[in-house]
C-alpha cells in the first residue's frame, strides 16, 4: 500500500495533519514558495483518515496486496457483534455456532467485536455464549451505524489484531460496510453466505447461492486475510449458551481521529404495528394477486397475528399499491429463510420462489391446481383462500380458547 | 451536476444451467437486460439530473458498465431511457473479476469523470452481493449511502436520504460527492421514448480498456481478485409434497393439524 499528496491539488491548510490518528503528516514547505502535506509513510497506517478530510482530493491511498507470507500472522476467527440500541441483531448468535465451528477447525479462537455506546448488556450477553473473547469498541460516536466510520474503524482493529476469518451477517448493515473493510485491506468477502467450512488445507470454504439460488458457488480467498464473509440470516442454528464461565472482555480504544464521517443520521423511523422484519421472522404468511384488492390483506394479518408471523407479498401485490415494498419477497425484494412459508393466493412465479423456496417448510394455498407454487409446497391445498385462511384462523382462536378454558 | 449510474447486464432468467463439460454457466442462447435494480438507479439519475436542471443546474448523467463487448446493447437502453451518454469498460483483461476488482475497475472509470453522484441498483440479480455499490464509495474515498428508498432533498453540497432496513426506515444527511445505492421503492422508471430511441440509435459508446482508466494488470480481471471461485453445483431441486383437495373447513383443519405437528399452534 502506498499513500501520495498531490502538490498540484495540496494547499498546504493542514486539515490533513489535525486529522492523522498517527500524528505523522507534517506541513513543510515545498519549492520555496508554498506549503505542502509530507506523510511520514513509517507509522502511517493507510486508515484513510486524512483522505477523507482533505477538501482538495489531494491525497490518495494505493491499496496493495499484502505479500503471501505474512499470512500465517492471522489468527482466530471474528464474528461482528451487530447491534441496534444495544440489542443484539439474532443473526450474531447463529454466527457464533458456526465460528466455533470454524474456529475449532482451526484450533484458534472466536471472537466476538461489537460497535457502539453504553453496551454492557450486550457484551455481558454475548460473554455469556461460548466465544473466547468479546472486543469491545465504546464511544457516543459509535452508538448509531454510520458506514464510514464504522468501516474506518474496524479496519483499523483488523488491521492490528489479524483474525484469519471475519464473519458478519448478511444485513443491510453487514453488507454495506463489510465491503468496504475488504476492499481497504484489499482482501475477498464473500456475500451471503449459506455454507462455511475449513478444508483440509485450512482454509475457509464459502458457498453461497447465486442467480436465484439456481446455481451455488463455492468461493475461497488463498492469498489474502482476513477471509471475510457476510452470512444469511437463519441458516445455520443459533449457538447455546456456554455451560460455565464467561469469555474474556477486550476493551479497545477506538481512535477519535478515525471518526469523521461524511454522513449522518438525522432520524430513525421504526416500523411498528405489523411485523416487517420479514428475514428475522420464523413464520411468514404471504398474500399475493389472488387477494384481490388491498382491503383482503386483512384475512393474511389476522391469520399473521394468531401466528406471531411477519406479512409477505408477491411483487404483483405490491406493484398494485396494496402492501409496501418492504413486505416484498422475491427477486427484487427480500430473501426469506423461515421455519414456515404460507403462500396464500400466490401462483409462485420463479422471481417469487427465489425469495422464499430455501424456507424450511412451505405451504401453499390456491384455487388453481397447475400453479407453479405447488411444485414447491411441502403441504398444498387447493381451494379458496377466502374461505380456507378465515376458517383456520377462527380455528386457531377456538383451539386456544378451549386450550386456556381447560388450563383455568 | 455529474450524474453517474452504473450499470449490469445480467440474463434475463436465473434458470441457468450449467454445462457438465465444462462446468461454467452455459451462456449461449440466453438472453440479456439491464438489472432491475439498475433500472431503478438510472430512473432516479434521470429525474435528478431533471431536477437539478430545472432548478437552473444544467446536469447531465452518465451510464458506465463493465461487461463483454455485447453490454454496449445494455447502454444504448440506458441512454434510450434518459441518460445522456454511456461508457463501455470492457477488455479481456477485465473478464473473472470479483467484486473488489469489479468495483476497483468502475472507480477508476469514475475518477476520471469526477462525478458528484454516483447511483448503482442495490444489488445484481445474478451475483446478489449487493457489495459493489459500496466498494466504489470505498475506492473513490466517497460519502455513501446503501438501500436508498427516497432521495428527500439534495443541493450542492449534500443530500438527505431514506435508506430502508430491517427494522424500517434512516434518514441519512451525506455530503456530496456520494454513492447511492437504490431500492425499488424509490420510484416507477419509465418507458423509453421516440426521441430516446433515437438518441440510442445514434450515440456513439466508447470502449474503454485498462490503459483508458490507468488500471495496472495486478489490479483488474481475474489476476487481481482475492477470490476465486472453485466449484459451481446445481442444488438438488425441491419436489412438491402432499395436495389436499376438499371442504374449505376441512382443508382448514387438515392445516391446523400440520401447523400443530409443528408445534406453532
Amino acid at each position: 500500500m502506498s499513500i501520495y499528496v498531490d502538490p498540484a491539488k495540496c494547499d498546504g491548510c493542514s486539515v490533513c495533519v489535525k486529522s492523522c490518528p498517527f500524528n505523522v503528516i507534517e506541513v513543510k514547505p515545498f519549492d520555496g514558495l508554498r506549503m505542502l502535506a509530507t506523510i511520514t509513510v513509517e507509522g502511517c497506517t493507510m486508515c484513510g483518515a486524512c483522505v477523507a478530510a482533505c477538501r482538495f482530493n489531494a491525497i490518495s491511498i494505493d491499496i496493495e496486496r499484502q505479500p503471501v507470507q505474512d499470512l500465517d500472522k492471522y489468527r482466530g476467527v471474528w464474528v461482528f457483534g451487530e447491534q441496534r440500541e444495544g440489542k443484539v441483531a439474532p443473526v450474531v448468535f447463529e454466527l457464533i455456532g458456526v465460528g466455533r465451528d470454524l474456529a475449532d477447525a482451526r484450533k484458534a479462537e472466536l471472537a466476538v467485536v461489537i460497535l457502539g455506546h453504553e453496551l454492557n448488556e450486550a457484551v455481558e450477553e454475548l460473554a455469556s455464549y461460548p466465544v473466547d473473547k468479546v472486543y469491545i469498541c465504546e464511544s457516543p460516536e459509535l452508538a448509531v451505524y454510520d458506514a464510514e466510520r464504522y468501516c474506518r474503524v474496524l479496519t483499523d482493529v483488523t488491521r492490528e489484531l489479524k483474525p484469519e476469518v471475519f464473519l458478519a451477517g448478511a444485513t443491510t448493515t453487514g453488507r454495506s460496510f463489510m465491503s468496504g473493510i475488504a476492499i481497504s485491506l484489499y482482501t475477498g468477502l464473500t456475500a451471503d453466505c449459506t455454507g462455511l467450512e475449513i478444508g483440509e488445507d485450512g482454509l475457509l470454504y464459502q458457498t453461497r447461492p447465486a442467480y436465484g439460488g439456481n446455481i451455488m458457488a463455492t468461493i475461497l480467498c488463498r492469498y489474502t486475510r482476513p477471509q471475510m464473509s457476510t452470512v444469511r440470516h437463519k441458516v445455520f442454528p443459533m449457538s447455546c449458551k456456554r455451560a460455565s464461565g464467561k469469555a474474556e472482555i477486550v476493551r479497545l480504544e477506538p481512535k477519535q481521529a478515525l471518526f469523521p464521517s461524511r454522513s449522518k443520521v438525522i432520524e430513525f423511523i421504526e416500523q411498528v404495528g405489523e411485523k416487517v422484519n420479514l428475514v428475522d421472522a420464523d413464520i411468514i404468511v404471504s398474500g399475493g394477486r389472488g387477494l384481490g384488492g388491498p382491503e383482503n390483506f386483512a384475512i393474511i394479518r389476522e391469520l399473521a397475528d394468531e401466528l406471531g408471523a411477519a406479512v409477505g407479498s408477491s411483487r404483483a401485490a405490491v406493484d398494485a399499491g396494496w402492501i409496501p415494498y418492504a413486505h416484498q419477497v422475491g427477486q427484487t425484494g427480500r430473501t426469506v429463510c423461515p421455519k414456515i412459508y404460507i403462500a396464500c393466493g400466490i401462483s409462485g412465479a420463479v422471481q417469487h420462489q427465489v425469495g422464499m423456496k430455501s424456507s424450511d417448510v412451505i405451504i401453499a394455498i390456491n384455487k388453481d391446481p397447475s400453479a407453479p407454487m405447488f411444485d414447491l409446497a411441502d403441504y398444498g391445498f387447493v381451494g379458496d383462500l377466502f374461505e380456507i385462511v378465515p376458517a383456520l384462523t377462527k380455528k386457531i382462536r377456538q383451539m386456544r380458547g378451549a386450550r386456556e378454558t381447560c388450563e383455568v | 451536476m455529474r450524474i453517474c449510474c452504473c450499470i449490469k447486464q445480467v440474463p434475463a432468467t436465473t434458470e441457468v444451467k450449467i454445462d457438465p463439460e465444462t462446468k461454467t454457466l452455459v451462456r449461449e442462447g440466453i438472453e440479456n437486460q439491464i438489472n432491475p435494480f439498475d433500472l431503478y438507479a438510472l430512473e432516479e439519475a434521470v429525474r435528478t439530473k431533471e431536477r437539478r436542471t430545472e432548478e437552473g443546474d444544467a446536469s447531465t448523467v452518465t451510464v458506465l458498465s463493465m461487461g463483454p463487448p455485447w453490454a454496449e446493447e445494455s447502454l444504448r437502453e440506458a441512454i434510450s431511457l434518459g441518460a445522456d451518454d454511456a461508457i463501455l469498460l470492457s477488455n479481456k483483461a477485465f473478464a473473472g473479476a470479483d467484486t473488489w476488482c469489479t468495483s476497483y475497475t468502475l472507480a477508476m472509470a469514475l475518477k476520471k469523470l469526477e462525478p458528484d453522484i454516483v447511483f448503482c441498483g442495490m444489488q445484481a440479480i445474478d451475483g446478489d452481493t449487493g457489495q459493489v455499490g459500496p466498494g466504489i464509495a470505498v475506492h473513490l474515498n466517497y460519502a455513501q449511502a446503501a438501500y436508498v428508498s427516497k432521495i428527500e432533498s439534495m443541493d450542492d453540497k449534500k443530500l438527505v436520504a431514506k435508506r430502508l432496513i430491517e427494522e424500517g426506515y434512516e434518514v441519512v444527511e451525506v455530503k456530496l460527492p456520494a454513492v447511492l445505492t437504490i431500492v425499488k421503492e424509490i420510484n416507477e422508471p419509465r418507458t423509453a421514448s421516440l426521441r430516446g430511441k433515437m438518441n440510442a440509435k445514434k450515440a456513439e459508446i466508447p470502449v474503454w480498456g485498462p490503459a483508458d482508466i490507468a488500471a495496472p494488470a495486478e489490479k483488474i480481471g481475474l489476476l487481481g481478485s482475492p477470490t476465486q471461485v472453485v466449484k459451481v453445483m446445481t442444488p438438488p431441486c425441491r419436489a412438491g409434497g402432499d395436495k389436499y383437495e376438499g371442504e374449505p373447513e376441512e382443508l382448514a383443519g387438515k392445516l391446523y393439524d400440520v401447523l400443530k405437528c409443528m408445534e406453532v399452534v
